[in-house]
């Protein structure tokens, strides 16, 4: 390199502010940097309120470390504490109660933001290429954060905590020949005990931050591509684009507000609704409760563990149902992006939402009867999708020609 | 650089990054150790029980590595139906003389080999399955008598723990 080619190169590094702001962007350049992906970064004017969820989860996110951190000030992880220190979080810490019931609503509200926020990737396409790692990022995000609510509802220590951190730490048994000793492995101990509790709570506050390292990853894969739309066509121009602040910061917001709005009436009106009321029982380790349910958001996954009728094929069909889902933006064949244009898909991914909903509902009814039946035929419609229908599809649908961004708009307006 | 050298680098470079991983390998060995039970969960892992007060037909649970461990005093029609089958109906095909020491005592570990929940049958209340052994309420595994899966998704049969007759009317498990 030519000195004047390092020149050029080093003034291309020069702040483009002065005064104090120039003199640390100078030095750290995230103020250009934030300015650059949050306030002038362009996003296709065509969004609608399905891209708000995004934003919400992070709201949950940060909302669940601050009230975490709080909590971790009283909360003890010991097999003879963890459940005193909670019950004395909620009835003799000044406004731990209100900590509390936010740190637990918190978590259903970041699923339900979550599951919505998956949903809208797969209606209009925003999983398939340029966004591929995106949409991986999200995924495994989203199985940190189911591992991170298991854990986190193990740490209570009531009835339900101690038997669902016994029923799923024994998926691990599943393993031949060493899953018995990877469990013990795991568990510090030959049962979920006082070593369970103390590793638990570590790794739940490690896997959160986890998470929070994975936004990054998701938000600069996301940023790369830019956002996809309804139309699921790339904005050809910067007419076809808003600015991110004020436009989407202000929608997100809104959007934000209503959401906990919701979440507030649950909090204060119905706190204990998502929960299960046995959890308010000591755990106690030679009394299984006659129902182990999982948490809701946990129920369709456990639909599918229990349509197979086999300890180490149900183990594997769940986990992989989540692992297929990655494998979506190389399966499915069709050009077009958007559910909007795609006659036969569209139909697909609704199913697939009422599917997953149906499962959520059988995976919280005993394992019996009719309720084996449907959650076979949901689990069987799980793989169906991913693995025949994506690709199929593709082929044998023919699809409409999809919209630009500025006819989409017009064609609303009509 | 001439090409003779090239190979020799090659070799330098490669058992480094072996010797290094070998190395970095090993160094996991103790902090995956660590995460097994300590000494003290292990120095827990023997009990005592004076099987004297049970009468024919109760069950006793015990604790042992901080696991339920199911006692039965079998009657005569227990032991009988746990025997008069035939081994190809089992799912975990097992002689019962295979699981007992004494025919009328059994012990196995109450813990479901499918999840790990406690399976109902101790109690003289408590369902007992359709095998008249256990139930676990989890995800409906039924146990004969002798403690073998018959029904439900449970692989294997509840395990037998290590134990000895220590007199006629004590053992000690583990």
């Amino acid at each position: 390199m030519s000195s004047n080619e390092l020149q050029g190169y080093k003034k291309t590094l020069n702040s483009p502010y002065t005064g104090i702001k120039g003199w640390i962007d100078s030095r750290l350049p995230l103020i250009r940097m934030m300015e650059a992906e949050y306030l002038k970064f362009p996003v296709p004017k065509s969004l609608n309120y399905f891209w708000s969820f995004g934003g919400i989860a992070m709201f949950c996110l940060i909302g669940l470390i601050l009230t975490g951190i709080f909590l971790g000030f009283h909360y003890k992880p010991s097999a003879d504490d963890a459940f005193d220190s909670v019950e004395r979080i909620m009835r003799d810490v000044s406004f731990g109660w209100l900590i509390r019931y936010l740190h637990a609503n918190l978590v259903s509200f970041f699923f339900i933001a979550t599951f919505i926020h998956i949903f809208r990737a797969l209606y209009f396409g925003s999983y398939k290429a340029p966004r591929e790692l995106v949409y991986i990022f999200g995924l495994t995000m989203f199985m940190l954060m189911m591992a991170t609510a298991f854990l986190g509802y193990t740490l209570p220590w009531g009835q339900m905590s101690y038997w669902g951190a016994t029923v799923i730490t024994n998926l691990f048994s599943a393993i031949p020949v060493v899953g018995d000793a990877i469990l013990t492995l795991l568990l510090g101990d030959f049962t979920v005990g006082d070593s369970a509790v103390n590793r638990f709570y570590v790794l739940h506050w490690l896997l959160a931050f986890a998470i929070v390292g994975l936004v990054v990853f998701h938000v600069i894969t996301l940023h790369m591509t830019g956002s996809n739309n309804p139309t699921g066509t790339e904005p050809q121009s910067w007419d076809e684009t808003v600015s991110f602040h004020p436009y989407v910061t202000i929608k997100d917001l809104n959007a934000t507000i209503f959401f906990f709005i919701i979440l507030a009436f649950i909090l204060f009106y119905y706190p204990n609704i998502l929960g299960h009321s046995d959890n308010y029982i000591k755990a106690n380790p030679m009394v299984t409760p006659a129902h182990i349910v999982p948490e809701w958001y946990f129920l369709p996954f456990y639909a599918i563990l229990r349509a197979i009728p086999d300890k180490l094929g149900g183990v594997i069909a769940m986990f992989s149902s989540i692992l297929a889902l990655g494998l979506l933006p190389w399966l499915d064949t069709s050009k077009v992006r958007s559910c909007l244009f795609r006659p036969i898909w569209r139909y697909c991914v609704l199913l697939f939402a009422v599917n997953f909903l149906v499962l959520m509902y059988v995976g919280g009814k005993p394992a019996e009867g009719l309720y084996v039946l449907i959650s076979r035929i949901g689990t069987a419609y799980w793989f169906l999708f991913i693995f025949v229908l994506a690709p199929l599809v593709g082929f044998l649908e023919t699809p409409r020609q999809p919209l630009t961004i500025t006819n989409y708009l017009q064609s609303k307006k009509a | 650089m001439s090409n003779s050298k090239k190979p020799r680098r090659d070799f330098i470079k490669l058992s480094a990054m072996t010797l290094g991983g070998v190395g970095a390998a090993s160094l996991l060995i103790p902090f995956i150790s660590s995460m097994n039970p300590g000494k003290d969960t292990l120095a827990l892992a023997s009990t005592e029980i004076d099987l004297s007060p049970l009468e024919e037909g109760q069950s006793l649970t015990v604790i042992w590595r901080g696991k339920p461990v199911f006692i039965k005093h079998r009657t005569k029609s227990e032991i009988e139906s746990a025997r008069n089958i035939s081994l190809e109906d089992l799912p975990d095909a097992e002689e019962d003389s295979a699981r007992v020491q004494k025919d009328n005592w059994l012990v196995v570990l109450g813990v479901c080999t499918h999840l790990g929940c406690v399976p109902l049958g101790q109690k003289a209340s408590d369902t007992k399955g359709d095998y008249g052994g256990w139930f676990c309420p989890c995800h409906g595994s039924h146990y004969d008598t002798s403690g073998r899966i018959r029904k439900g998704p449970a692989p294997t049969n509840l395990p037998v723990p290590p134990y000895v007759f220590l007199t006629d009317n004590r053992i000690k498990i583990g």
